[in-house]
């Protein structure tokens, strides 16, 4: 690893080049810890929920404690009416919560600090949510621009700068969710690299520092998966039960 | 408003981060559009196939084990009550049967408890009737004894007292004279005995 604390990021090809058509699909490290935290998450999973027992055992207590988890936190945060997004929500915010994970083992790479991961997501939830709003709705869907009880005076100033803060969700979504992984991997790297050129006399002030980042960092990777599972959850509220 | 305020920053801010990243080769790996669309590829291949298999195999498993577990402890929680009624009826039927048991019991021992003392009263009777037998008998032996011997003692002293008289004397005595002595005397005692 180099010294250079943003080199842990770099993507780099493992095996051969892969092209269809003039685009590059090559697989590469960040492939294979999606396809590692996938393969976990179904393995955990499938395991969790292959025997029925009334007194569950470890893994399907785990199965089940995440599942009413998620179940919870939509059925709080959306309502009934978003139980037929359940999975698409539990599988975001598990496949998150396992990158995010993942990416806390040192020499790994983590998925969700690169931006266009995290914006292909948030693109996902976005244009999801914008044509769900519109088959509830129809063109109704237009009032969430429209807050009642605003002065007519101000009603255009509002309308547009409502329509900014809806076009910038995805972005606000994805910024949030990668900045926070890359700005916490950074500084682990920097401490790190402190801990190393400061040497046996003056390390160990870095260190420390080093160990409760990591818990830090730690809570951090399953908060934001967190938020990135709730806030799907208020844009899929706001598309199902319209109100202002 | 301010959470809006909030978002808007962070966008602006990013837009700014781009400008002061991008073109350095020292800048950001997140920026450098080489491996983009590999990674959308991969994203979209592996979120796909986990949101597929999840959705359409593992999570109706996991609630309908849920559900299963749920209605399975309502069940048992139905049948625990019922049990406990069955229980109870029990025990109250026990409680009947102690307490019946019990005053079976009493009325058996106060029923045997005046038998034995109607038997103890009966025989008693009969003992005390003997009792008054023997006891009559014997104060009419006594009163036949009572009265016979004086005769017998005054016969017996006239003997004794002519046999010392003769031993005294020499001769003969009288012997109606002594016996007049001797009933003179027994009368007298038998004054002093009864207390004239």
């Amino acid at each position: 690893m180099a010294a250079n604390p943003m080199s842990q990021f770099d993507v780099y090809r493992i095996g051969p080049e892969i092209k269809v058509g003039a685009f590059d699909i090559s697989f590469t490290n960040s492939s294979l810890f999606m396809i590692i935290s996938t393969v976990s998450i179904l393995l955990i999973f499938n395991f969790g929920s292959k025997r029925n027992s009334v007194l569950p055992n470890k893994m399907q207590l785990l199965a089940e404690l995440s599942y009413t988890f998620v179940a919870k936190m939509i059925s709080d945060t959306a309502g009934s009416k978003a139980k037929p997004y359940f999975a698409f929500i539990f599988s975001l915010f598990m496949f998150v919560l396992f990158c995010n994970m993942f990416g806390m083992i040192p020499y790994t790479f983590t998925v969700t600090s690169h931006i266009i991961v995290t914006f292909i997501l948030a693109s996902f939830i976005f244009i999801g949510v914008t044509i769900i709003g519109f088959i509830k709705h129809g063109f109704g869907y237009l009032k969430l621009f429209v807050p009642s009880g605003v002065p007519a005076v101000l009603l255009p100033l509002i309308i547009v700068i409502e329509i900014i803060s809806y076009l910038s969700r995805p972005i606000s979504l994805s910024v949030r969710l990668f900045a926070n992984m890359m700005a916490g991997h950074t500084m682990m790297k920097v401490f790190g690299g402190f801990v190393i050129s400061l040497g046996l006399v003056g390390g160990w002030l870095p260190l420390s520092f080093s160990v409760a980042l990591t818990g830090l960092e730690i809570l951090v990777a399953f908060l934001q998966a967190y938020v990135f599972a709730i806030l799907t959850c208020i844009y899929l509220n706001d598309a199902l039960n319209l109100h202002h | 408003m301010i959470k809006k305020i909030y978002y808007q920053s962070i966008f602006f801010s990013f837009l700014f981060f781009q400008e002061a990243f991008a073109a350095g080769s020292g800048g950001m790996p997140q920026l450098n559009p080489e491996f983009w669309i590999s990674q959308i590829f991969w994203l979209i291949l592996t979120f796909g196939t986990m949101y597929v298999v999840l959705s359409k195999f593992i999570l109706p498993k996991i609630s309908n084990n849920l559900e299963s577990r749920k209605s399975q402890i309502l069940e048992n929680i139905e049948a625990a009550e019922k049990q406990r009624e069955y229980s109870e009826a029990k025990l109250r039927e026990y409680d009947e049967i102690i307490l019946k048991s019990k005053g079976e019991a009493k009325t058996m021992f106060n029923q045997t408890r005046e038998k034995v003392v109607k038997d103890i009263v009966a025989k008693k009777e009969i003992l005390d009737q003997q009792i008054d037998d023997e006891i009559n008998k014997a104060e009419k032996e006594i009163e036949v004894l009572r009265v016979s011997a004086p005769d017998k003692i005054n016969k017996i002293a006239i003997e004794t007292s002519s046999e010392l008289l003769e031993k005294l004397i020499g001769s003969g005595v009288n012997s109606s004279s002594i016996s007049a002595i001797v009933d003179d005397l027994s009368r007298r005692n038998e004054d002093k005995y009864n207390g004239n």
